[in-house]
């Protein structure tokens, strides 16, 4: 194999006709790709399924399974869904080109295949694919994987839909001293440490992130993908990350550097979840009233002295194992015309 | 004698873009698998399986025009867009026509890889 200008792109060749097979994997390995292939649809979408490919050059004669079912079942997949296709192939009619177009081709090659003008189609194809990665890099980069899924299945429109769900607030408690008694970058440096406990311990129960401000954060549980025992899932994420506070705090007084502590308010009920701004920029959050009472729980996490503090319905929403609670009673909270009943979930941690 | 049965042009191109060792060993693949395809065509026209005879009809045009096998591959074209009908006119010579041009072929194929 020589060395390629793109630095060797996998391709994966499917013709269930040997001399066919043989001579494009040829002109491909001549360009520099990497190369494997396979006798027929099923057997392409299996290797699909298993490794990695850049770029699938098919063929749609072939018995078992042709290509028009391979684009189809590509076309389902949101594994595989943009890979880009070359269709290599003989076919007679138009109406079948078209139809490869229609199922989300890219390019269409006439058989024999012109060495040449593969080169320059696999050239753009590569090249293309290699721009749709960079973007959907940046989206996940900037949104939770989940965001990212949900945009790419249902595509961007503003606007929200009712969903039912679990909304957590967290943030660092008495964080204004702490920035004021130490360095900018040992502060960067906390946050980045902070954020990557909480987002862990919050995507491990099946929450997303959906905003992060200064030292706070608000996740979702239950939007944009719908989760069972969302309230259940919200608490035990709650209790991960008060223990992973406490473990961070064991290295943070190892190395002499201030320990940190969080507040959590948690609520479940139903809210609107969707894209809000404008098309040009816009964010997945969630509004309502179970969201607003969620981040006033948080804020009362420093009256009432508890770390986590959740509504009426998370409480009644906990499944097992059991996870201690006690209840606070009906407590008057900020922005709420009644009272509203309160209950602390008890944690081994100080606070 | 291989000229008039190989397009001589579109052979030494497919040299020239894959190299001839290669090309060698990709004439012996056609010469092997060739035949297969041709008692794919019978026993397809035998059990009437039209989807089967058009699909090999298809592969073996295919592989033809690939070569520069320009008259065989227009032969194999005439019988994937004829099916089955066009194999069972005049008594079912059409295939036996095939295998005879395909004889041809093979023959020219073989002098021009020792060339």
């Amino acid at each position: 194999m020589r060395e390629g200008s793109h630095g060797g792109a996998r391709l994966l060749v499917v013709d269930d006709n040997k001399v066919n097979r043989l001579l494009l994997s040829r002109n491909i390995e001549l360009m520099g790709h990497r190369v494997a292939a396979a006798e027929n649809g099923r057997v392409a979408l299996e290797l699909l399924r298993r490794e990695a490919f850049d770029l699938l050059l098919l063929d749609i004669e072939m018995p078992e399974m042709d290509g028009f079912q391979v684009l189809e079942q590509l076309a389902r997949d949101l594994q595989l869904r943009d890979l880009p296709v070359i269709v290599t192939s003989s076919l007679e009619g138009l109406d079948n080109i078209v139809r490869c177009i229609e199922l989300g081709a890219e390019d269409y090659l006439q058989k024999p295949v012109n060495p040449a003008l593969l080169k320059a189609r696999i050239g753009t194809s590569l090249e293309k694919k290699r721009l749709r990665d960079q973007q959907k890099e940046l989206v996940r980069r900037f949104a939770t994987r989940e965001v990212a899924e949900d945009l790419q299945q249902s595509g961007f429109t503003l606007g929200g839909k009712r969903v039912s769900g679990t909304v957590m607030f967290s943030d660092i408690r008495d964080f204004t001293p702490l920035v004021e008694s130490q360095s900018p970058e040992d502060t960067i440096d906390l946050l980045n440490t902070y954020y990557t406990l909480m987002f862990n311990a919050i995507s491990g129960h099946g929450g997303i992130v959906s905003e992060i401000a200064g030292d706070g954060l608000m996740a979702v549980f239950g939007a944009p993908l719908p989760l069972t025992d969302h309230g259940d899932a919200a608490v035990r994420a709650a209790l991960e990350m008060i223990e992973m506070i406490g473990l961070f705090n064991v290295d943070q007084a190892a190395a002499g550097k201030t320990k940190i502590r969080i507040g959590v308010g948690i609520a479940s009920g139903e809210m609107v979840a969707g894209y809000t701004g404008t098309n040009e920029r816009a964010t997945y959050t969630c509004i309502g009233d179970t969201v607003n009472l969620a981040s006033r729980l948080e804020q009362y996490t420093k009256v009432a002295g508890h770390a986590i503090l959740v509504d009426a319905p998370t409480h009644a929403a906990l499944r097992a194992p059991p996870i201690e609670i006690q209840a606070l009673g009906p407590v008057t909270i900020r922005g709420k015309a009644q009272p509203v009943e309160v209950f602390a979930v008890s944690t081994r941690e100080s606070v | 004698m291989a000229d008039s049965v190989i397009d001589v042009a579109t052979f030494e191109n497919l040299k020239t873009t894959a190299g001839a060792d290669f090309v060698r060993e990709l004439v012996e693949t056609f010469l092997s698998e060739a035949p297969r395809m041709l008692d794919e065509l019978r026993s397809a026209l035998a059990a009437s399986d039209a989807e089967r005879f058009r699909r090999t009809a298809h592969s073996l045009k295919s592989n033809s025009n690939t070569f520069g096998a320009l008259k065989l591959g227009a032969m194999a074209k005439g019988l994937e867009l004829g099916g089955l009908a066009a194999a069972r006119e005049a008594d079912g010579r059409a295939i036996a026509q095939l295998a005879s041009e395909y004889a041809r072929v093979a023959q020219a194929l073989s002098e021009l890889k020792r060339a």
